[in-house]
């Protein structure tokens, strides 16, 4: 049956007007992969990425990144248009291995928080050290800001990724404009 | 006049005139100016009115240690902060300061009635007179006392200020930038460490801003302070943070601070926050927290004009002002005569120096005499006169026996004491490190710690300049060492002028040896050494049971100044030795915090994160009534014009049970559980078996907790071989994937089987009615509808619209029904298209109100409705799911427990009132007969009840003891208004056949 596309994706808006230093990233294919080592190695080779071994790591290569997110756990991000190919390819690398392999595009939404600010943003609510020394490019790891779980990927000194799911995107959002006030017009 | 302004020194800018008022009256003083030295160079003596007699106070201190001059600071209606000590509010233009607890006025205040008839108001007059009658108290003596014994209003207008809260981590957090803290700062910051320094006055330096002669590294002090703030500021380490008060220590070096950010400025930005709650996770803690001077206790000592010598000294050397002219000291240290010296200097007279010691002091005693003051040894006070301010001091002399003779009287206008000098261990003790008793210097000092942190300086009972900068460099590069970094403590060259500040117990001698009246200990709590006698006599002999009944060194002030004193005076009353007394704990927080920095950000729409689902704008647009389950909005119902609650539910009742409605079911729990042992798993986690479900079909299951009780249910379908789809409640899936988790890193972790949340990944539309598959039919593809193909908790995959989705035919209406599972991000085109396609057939968007009466209808339960944690499977009807054959499930032990199946149990039942338009209250009781009075036997309650619009009447479900088996039976439901009979039926009310469910 083809793949006939007439429902389009709709989205609630929320990003407030007046936060230059947020962006929505566009909607993204999202593979959550649990399994063993061997999984892993498995994985990379359909993915084309090789998967990061050292933990809270991310590794990237043209529009798909793999995030360390624990021993048995990567998040696989790709470009939108490529997942039906993507999984197809992965469930044929994985087929013989005892694996997970679930698809999360949906479950949430992507920002990037970016700007000088950006760190000082996400360290009003977020415990986590996120100084460049203790928080490093390429770092990646699950946290909590407030009252709200994400997933912070540092992309380069002043800009973060952040995974959110989807429900709490808005609150996240919001409380990052709120706290913004105080130092960014 | 008493305080008075000098022409030159101080830190204050004498070309910034800044005017405020003080109860009404403008004064005007210096930018840099506290309220307390502005006032004070202003000649006002008196501050507040003591907490329990009332008694006219003045100035005791220059710090946050001040117990007397509380004050009340009003911007607005909506703020205004009571309690703010005097010495730590900066003035700035247009500053409202009012004194507090006092009626009409400071200088009149009626309630100083209590002052006369303090003989009547002894140490636990409170509990010993108000006790009865009991119900009074909470009515009528509560409120009158706290309203006579008041520290100040709180405002009743909501808060408009904007709190902020922030995480930071360093290596090395300094709290305290005195010299001590400054040293400590400077050498971990040589090592490359991060480092945190905070201190709460409005700039850093501690006893530096009233140095007036040392000399650091070649440098006066004023100007190395300044050198030194500056190479800090440069440091990208290195964050200095002023009006930052550490107010509690909590556990692994997580440090609490109240950053005061705009609250001092006359027109804040209003972008800034009022003020910001940081907490610091610190790898090492270097505590250089100071000590605070002990005042002397002698009768007399409050009154106002009487205070400690390192506050005049700080008015004096950072504000330029004189606190008297004719100025008497009494001391038991060295300290103090350096105070008279620089006060001398600057052009006070000194009357006399009163030194309490019988031993020492001769040093200093000849650098006074040197310059002309009088100074009497081994001298007592007797008294003190003076209304509204101190106008005279009677002296003794405490004889070779220890008699005590009366002495000269001396006319003055201020007083200065000092006890000797306190460490501060305040935050030490907090981080639960033991205080240990120091013979030598006579006071507490750090002993065994409990976190990564170490005093230096003053607060482990060191002094000198030179001594506490040498210390505060050593913790500085110790802690930095510690944090990973290397580097060498930073050596100072220290000159300065050495008067210790050891000293003595705080009570002086009095003829007789008996407390004389009005020598106050605590001065913020209105405690005296005869209270303190009174709770000794009165059998209280640790010092905890003493605090509590003479309220010594309890609330805000937490016994800055007074707990060694009280401590001493005990000691000396009970005959046993101090460090047998013990030492009270010292409470977070340091000085008193607001609210709002705790409250932070989590005010109005950010007070909890609000959930929507992906048809939520949809909804809105069509009138959605929502409602909150937990964080998510749910649509409840969608009523038309003119409609009520009742009404529209009734409708879209209707709609399901004749044509077709549409639920979003979004918020449903959903779990992917995938692996080759995922049937295994869910077998052990469900009561239902897993193992023999097919592929594309869906059961409902029952998770229990190991204690056999109802936890959670769901439909689970299998996608696959090694794959389900399980569902839980709403609020249960967070608890219900945790506990999964929980079992299976801790149980069963040789099981192949891994659990990912999918709850968002997929917008659930449910569409229910005898015309549920004719709605779909032609928006669906890639899938076969039909009864055979796709029959009751049958599953498949397809596509809707062309989207790729997940279909499931299961019903919580009892109708045919469909439960539509589609990528979130298409949840609003496809219920749009839905909805489209279902009009002809009059298709009703119903929300969770009509969704609760039509399952009541077919008595299906709603955990946490129909079950309360006590509920088993077979009490609630559903013995049928439990896999008979399992050999193990989560909960199956504990329903073997004879209780679990023991005759008694309250069971489900539906209920049915005997007037049909009656509805029940949920939550109501039920009992056997009528005319019964409390106490009744009760025999279970309502757990759901709703008009049926189906059957036209009421209907309800219930728990009811023994309920299956009174089937038939009338019970009565005893309400105010009267008995309500009711017939114990079956739960399920409608299509008891389940006919409709196949169609």
């Amino acid at each position: 049956m083809a793949e006939t596309l007439t429902a389009s994706l709709v989205r609630r808006p929320f990003v407030a007007a007046g936060t230059p230093w947020l962006r929505v990233l566009p909607p993204a294919t999202r593979l959550n992969l649990r399994g063993d080592a061997q999984v892993q190695a498995a994985a990379a080779r359909a993915f084309g990425v090789s998967l990061s071994t050292v933990a809270c790591r991310a590794v990237s290569h043209v529009g798909r990144a793999a995030l360390w997110l624990g021993p048995d756990e990567q998040l696989l991000l790709a470009p939108t248009g490529e997942g039906h190919v993507l999984a197809t390819s992965l469930d044929a690398e994985l087929a013989a291995l005892p694996h997970s392999l679930v698809d999360i595009s949906h479950r949430q939404v992507g920002l990037e928080v970016h700007g000088p600010y950006a760190a000082w943003l996400l360290q009003a609510q977020c415990p986590l050290d996120l100084d460049l020394t203790a928080f490093p490019v390429e770092m990646c790891t699950r946290s909590v800001f407030a009252k709200t779980e994400l997933i912070l990927w540092r992309r380069a000194a002043d800009v973060f990724h952040v995974e959110i799911a989807r429900s709490f995107a808005a609150y996240f959002t919001g409380l990052l404009a709120e706290i913004a006030k105080e130092r960014i017009s | 006049m008493s305080g008075r302004r000098i022409d030159s020194g101080g830190r204050i800018d004498r070309t910034r005139e800044v005017t405020f008022t003080f109860d009404g009256q403008r004064y005007t003083g210096f930018a840099g100016d506290t309220l307390a030295s502005a006032l004070l160079a202003n000649g006002v003596r008196v501050f507040g009115r003591s907490f329990k007699y009332h008694r006219p106070r003045g100035l005791l201190a220059a710090g946050s240690e001040e117990p007397n001059a509380l004050v009340t600071v009003l911007r607005d209606a909506a703020r205004r902060t009571p309690n703010l000590r005097a010495t730590q509010v900066e003035i700035h233009d247009g500053l409202v300061a009012e004194s507090q607890n006092r009626w009409p006025s400071l200088s009149f205040d009626l309630q100083g009635i209590n002052d006369l008839l303090s003989p009547l108001l002894p140490a636990g007059f409170y509990y010993k007179t108000f006790m009865w009658p009991r119900k009074a108290w909470h009515r009528l003596y509560e409120p009158a006392i706290r309203d006579a014994a008041g520290l100040g209003r709180a405002p009743t207008a909501a808060d408009p200020d904007r709190y902020a809260q922030r995480y930071a981590h360093c290596d090395v957090l300094v709290i305290g930038a005195g010299p001590t803290g400054l040293a400590a700062t400077l050498s971990a910051a040589a090592s490359g460490a991060r480092v945190i320094l905070v201190d709460e006055q409005a700039e850093p330096g501690g006893s530096l801003l009233d140095e007036p002669t040392a000399v650091i590294d070649g440098q006066s002090a004023e100007q190395w302070l300044a050198t030194t703030l500056g190479r800090l500021a440069r440091l990208p380490n290195v964050t200095v943070l002023a009006r930052t008060t550490a107010f509690g220590y909590f556990p692994h070096n997580m440090i609490g601070l109240c950053e005061r950010v705009s609250e001092h400025l006359a027109t804040p930005d209003p972008r800034l926050p009022r003020e910001r709650l940081w907490q610091v996770r610190a790898r090492e803690v270097v505590l250089a927290t100071g000590a605070i001077e002990r005042p002397l206790v002698f009768p007399g000592n409050d009154r106002p004009g009487v205070m400690l010598a390192s506050a005049a000294r700080t008015y004096l050397n950072r504000y330029g002002v004189r606190v008297g002219e004719r100025i008497a000291v009494v001391t038991g240290c060295d300290a103090a005569y350096a105070t008279a010296l620089q006060l001398q200097a600057a052009g006070a007279g000194i009357v006399v120096i009163a030194d309490v010691r019988t031993t020492g002091g001769r040093a200093a005693g000849a650098a006074a005499r040197a310059v002309g003051i009088e100074v009497i040894e081994r001298a007592t006070v007797l008294g003190t006169e003076g209304t509204l301010g101190v106008r005279s001091l009677r002296l003794g002399t405490v004889t070779a026996d220890g008699g005590v003779t009366a002495g000269p009287t001396i006319s003055c206008d201020a007083v200065l004491m000092s006890g000797g000098y306190t460490p501060s261990v305040h935050l030490f003790s907090q981080s639960r490190g033991k205080v240990a008793w120091d013979e030598a210097t006579q006071s507490f000092l750090p002993g065994a710690g409990a976190e990564a942190e170490r005093s230096a300086g003053a607060c482990r009972g060191l002094e000198g300049l030179a001594a506490v900068m040498a210390d505060g460099a050593a913790a500085g590069s110790a802690a930095a060492h510690a944090a990973g970094h290397t580097g060498s403590a930073i050596e100072f060259r220290v000159q300065a002028d050495e008067f210790s500040g050891r000293g003595v117990p705080g009570t002086l001698a009095q003829p007789g040896g008996k407390p004389r009246p009005k020598a106050f200990v605590d001065f913020q709590n209105d405690v005296t050494t005869q209270d303190l006698s009174l709770a000794a006599r009165e059998g209280f002999q640790s010092i905890e049971h003493i605090k509590r009944y003479t309220t010594t060194g309890m609330a805000t002030d937490q016994g800055k100044t007074s707990n060694l004193n009280a401590l001493a005076f005990v000691s000396g009353d009970l005959a046993r030795p101090l460090p047998q007394i013990g030492l009270t704990t010292f409470r977070m927080p340091y000085t008193p915090t607001t609210f709002g920095i705790f409250a932070g950000y989590e005010r109005g729409d950010l007070f909890d994160p609000v959930r929507t689902t992906p048809t939520h704008d949809w909804a809105s647009r069509h009138g959605a009534v929502f409602e909150d389950v937990g964080m998510w909005k749910r649509a409840r119902y969608f009523p038309r014009k003119g409609e009520d609650m009742d009404a529209a539910v009734a409708r879209e009742c209707r709609a399901v049970r004749t044509s077709c409605g549409m639920f979003d079911a979004s918020t449903l729990g959903k779990i992917e559980v995938v692996g080759a042992d995922a049937a295994e798993f869910l077998s052990r986690m469900y009561v239902n078996n897993f193992a023999n479900l097919a592929v594309g079909r869906t059961r409902y299951g029952i998770q229990l907790r190991d204690d056999g009780f109802v936890y959670d249910d769901g439909v689970i379908g299998r996608v696959a071989q090694d794959r389900f789809h399980v569902t839980t409640t709403t609020g249960g899936a967070p608890r219900v994937l945790a506990l999964m988790e929980d079992y299976l890193q801790t149980e069963w972790a040789d099981l192949r089987v891994w659990l990912t949340s999918t709850t968002e990944q997929w917008a659930v539309i449910a569409v229910q009615g005898p015309r549920a598959r004719d709605v779909i039919a032609d928006l669906v593809t890639g899938a076969d509808l039909s009864a055979a193909t796709l029959p009751h908790l049958g599953m498949t995959d397809g596509f809707i619209c062309g989207v790729p989705m997940r279909l499931f035919r299961v019903s919580f209406t009892g109708e045919l029904g469909f439960e539509i599972n589609v990528p979130s991000d298409y949840g609003q085109s496809v219920w749009e298209a839905v909805y489209a396609a279902g009009e002809r057939y009059g298709i009703t968007p119903y929300g969770t109100e009509t969704m609760h009466v039509l399952r009541a209808e077919k008595g299906y339960i709603i955990v946490g409705q129909e079950t309360d944690g006590t509920v088993t499977p077979d009490d609630a009807g559903l013995g049928w799911a439990i896999g008979k054959n399992k050999p193990d499930f989560v909960g199956k032990r504990s329903l073997s427990r004879p209780a679990l199946a023991a005759a008694g149990r309250k069971q489900l039942v539906g209920l049915l009132t005997a007037d049909p338009a009656v509805v029940l209250e949920e939550g109501a009781q039920l009992v056997a007969s009528r005319g019964q009075r409390p106490p009744m036997q009760l025999l279970g309650h309502v757990t759901s009840s709703y008009h049926s619009a189906v059957l036209g009447r009421s209907i309800a479900l219930a728990l009811v003891a023994d309920g299956r088996a009174r089937a038939g039976q009338t019970l009565y439901v005893p309400m105010p208004s009267g008995e309500i009979a009711v017939q114990v039926t079956s739960p399920v009310f409608y299509d008891p056949e389940g006919a409709r469910l196949h169609g």
